[in-house]
């Protein structure tokens, strides 16, 4: 039974392509593995770093395992306050993942659903829409995301701040990402707007909420998940930069970008470990997604294939 | 730009309160009252818009809530720094970039050029902060050879601090503005090469080549003008890209630009320099436009033939 559906994806285009893309079998595994891992923190940390009976300060600053002076309870040596840096690293990629998840399909739904209706109804309301995602386009993502973080932070007030974080770094890294799943939803709606299945379901009385999103998003789903998937990468970055910058998740829940600002002061008194870690961890990540997008452009566009 | 102000005109005023963040938490009603009515914070809002507006034009964006001092003092202390490094990483990028991009679509099987590609993979792949870092601790801490943080010793002229005039000024820039610089350098040498393999191609290419003049000359003066427009375009577009990395690099390096009081301000929920640095970035994209509409016209002399006749 198992076999036959590998067989069965196998026989598909994008299942033949995959097992035949050595960077797309290794990339996944790899983005495959540390999603596990960070979904199963648990389980899979040898601590939990933010359960204070089992950090001590005694153990700050051990370096790892292979250098002098290290220990074999932490691998990857330890933090300024005596947490491994393995466990922490987990920890801190299940945030980055999350945020990173959460906003990109905030802003898939977002774009998506503009793009579609703009696309769909056409007229001033296309104009609209398209205007603002060009607008939105000449701004770079990561300004749009520190702009509109900065916003929140004045209108949340500052006690509630800390809990209210992740969410406020999810929306501004959704906002500044959405225009692309605008454009490409768009564009796709306007070619299968003039199918003949779009007009079989007008004439049979269809309303157009049904057939827009029952209808055309199932048709059009291939470009935006190319998307989806490259749009990972940009904002598990982004959220790493922000956070890096002390604006992003707060330091009680640190995720990688956090973990390497705070690396980052120990850097010059020989601490390099610190920061070098969580940064080589978030760089084999976004690497991973990366080359996972590329290789999925090329295979569900068949235009590209012939090159 | 209309747009933009209104924007930031909106934060001004919607976005939680100025005055309490002024005056503190244990301020009296009265001395409140008394704030509200120096800030002009009781007339309609159109009249403040439009005041806003008159004093933007007029290069004054209000008091920062934090610093307590004209905002527009602290942009124009901070912006020279800014420009310097945009500047000096646009050109390092720029300049290196074509060149790279040149040789990598000329030489397209070489091993050199593979590997320049695989680097430049890594440039896009490779987070801003995270370049930074690695420059630090390799050119400051292993090697102790670089400075990693502040401007070096700057000179002052008045209206203008550079660090163009002095050694530890100059030794100072180059690890941020190589940070900063890298990512459009691979954007530079993907574009370049691409156009260069596609130009090559063509016939006027054989043409020159077949009359005998020095490949050198072919590639560089036929082939890549050719090639540059639509690089001017994309660095045109870049360089709004590069102010708004240069908030990172800034903060990595400690930098003392605009990004780095932006990103104080964000974390201090300082509004006007808010407002103020969201202005100064939509002027400085519209103005960079301008300038990549202009610099079409020197170097196609299609576009220019096309104006002079219709």
């Amino acid at each position: 039974m198992f076999l036959r559906t590998i067989n069965k994806i196998y026989d598909t285009d994008i299942g033949y392509s995959f097992f035949n893309s050595k960077i797309a079998i290794i990339s996944s595994t790899i983005f495959f593995i540390i999603f596990l891992c960070s979904a199963f923190a648990e389980l899979v940390a040898p601590y939990n770093p933010f359960d204070p009976a089992t950090v001590s300060l005694m153990d700050a600053f051990i370096p790892p395992i292979w250098s002098e002076g290290g220990t074999a309870s932490f691998i990857l040596g330890t933090d300024q306050q005596g947490r491994d840096m393995f466990s922490t690293m987990i920890y801190g990629s299940r945030i980055s993942l999350i945020v990173g998840f959460a906003s990109i399909i905030f802003a898939m739904i977002l774009g998506v659903f503009l793009g579609i209706t703009a696309g769909y109804i056409g007229g001033r309301y296309e104009i609209v829409v398209m205007r603002l995602t060009d607008v939105q386009l000449t701004i770079p993502s990561i300004l749009m995301a520190l702009l509109v973080d900065g916003i929140a932070r004045a209108i949340i007030t500052r006690s509630m701040h800390d809990e209210m974080a992740i969410y406020v770094l999810i929306f501004a890294i959704g906002i500044s990402e959405w225009p692309q799943f605008a454009r490409v939803s768009r564009a796709s709606t306007l070619v299968e707007k003039n199918k003949e299945y779009v007009s079989a379901s007008r004439i049979i009385g269809l309303s157009n909420i049904l057939i827009m999103f029952k209808h055309i998003l199932p048709n059009i789903l291939r470009p935006i998940l190319v998307i989806a998937t490259i749009g990972l990468a940009l904002a598990i970055i982004t959220e790493s930069t922000l956070s890096f910058l002390g604006v992003g998740v707060p330091p009680t829940t640190p995720s990688l970008g956090t973990l390497i600002r705070f690396g980052n002061n120990f850097l010059f008194s020989g601490e390099w470990w610190i920061t070098f870690f969580p940064a080589i961890f978030l760089i084999v990540l976004a690497l991973s997604i990366n080359l996972l997008g590329d290789w999925m452009r090329d295979a569900l566009n068949p235009k590209l294939k012939k090159r | 730009m209309i747009v933009v102000a209104f924007v930031s005109f909106s934060l001004f005023n919607f976005v939680g309160d100025p005055v309490n963040s002024m005056t503190g938490e244990d301020a009296s009603d009265e001395r409140r009252a008394e704030v509200r009515e120096v800030l002009g914070l009781n007339d309609p809002v159109y009249i403040q818009f439009s005041r806003f507006l008159g004093n933007v034009v007029q290069g004054d964006f209000g008091i920062s809530y934090q610093l307590k001092r004209e905002v527009s003092d602290l942009i124009a202390e901070r912006m020279p720094a800014t420009l310097e490094l945009v500047f000096v990483s646009a050109m390092l990028a720029i300049i290196t970039g074509v060149i790279l991009g040149v040789y990598t679509g000329i030489h397209r099987d070489s091993f050199v050029s593979n590997l320049i590609l695989v680097i430049s993979l890594a440039g896009v792949s490779l987070p801003t902060f995270i370049i930074g870092i690695m420059l630090i601790y390799l050119f400051s801490v292993i090697l102790g050879v670089l400075p990693s943080f502040g401007r070096g010793d700057v000179t002052d002229l008045g209206f203008w601090t550079t660090g163009f005039l002095t050694i530890s000024g100059l030794k100072a820039l180059i690890l941020p503005s190589i940070t900063l610089s890298l990512f459009q350098m691979t954007y530079v040498i993907r574009l370049v090469r691409a156009e260069m393999m596609e130009i090559l191609q063509t016939d006027y290419i054989k043409f020159a080549k077949a009359r005998g003049i020095k490949n050198n000359i072919v590639n560089y003066k036929h082939a890549l003008k050719n090639g540059m427009i639509p690089v001017i375009t994309i660095t045109g577009i870049n360089v709004g890209t590069l102010i708004a990395f240069s908030i990172i690099t800034e903060t990595v390096f400690q930098w003392p630009g605009m990004g780095s009081l932006f990103i104080n301000a964000v974390y201090f929920v300082d509004i006007p320099i808010m407002s103020a640095y969201m202005i100064m970035v939509a002027f400085i994209f519209v103005m960079i436009n301008f300038i990549v509409d202009i610099t079409y016209y020197f170097i196609d002399p299609r576009i220019r033939l096309k104006e002079e006749t219709g």
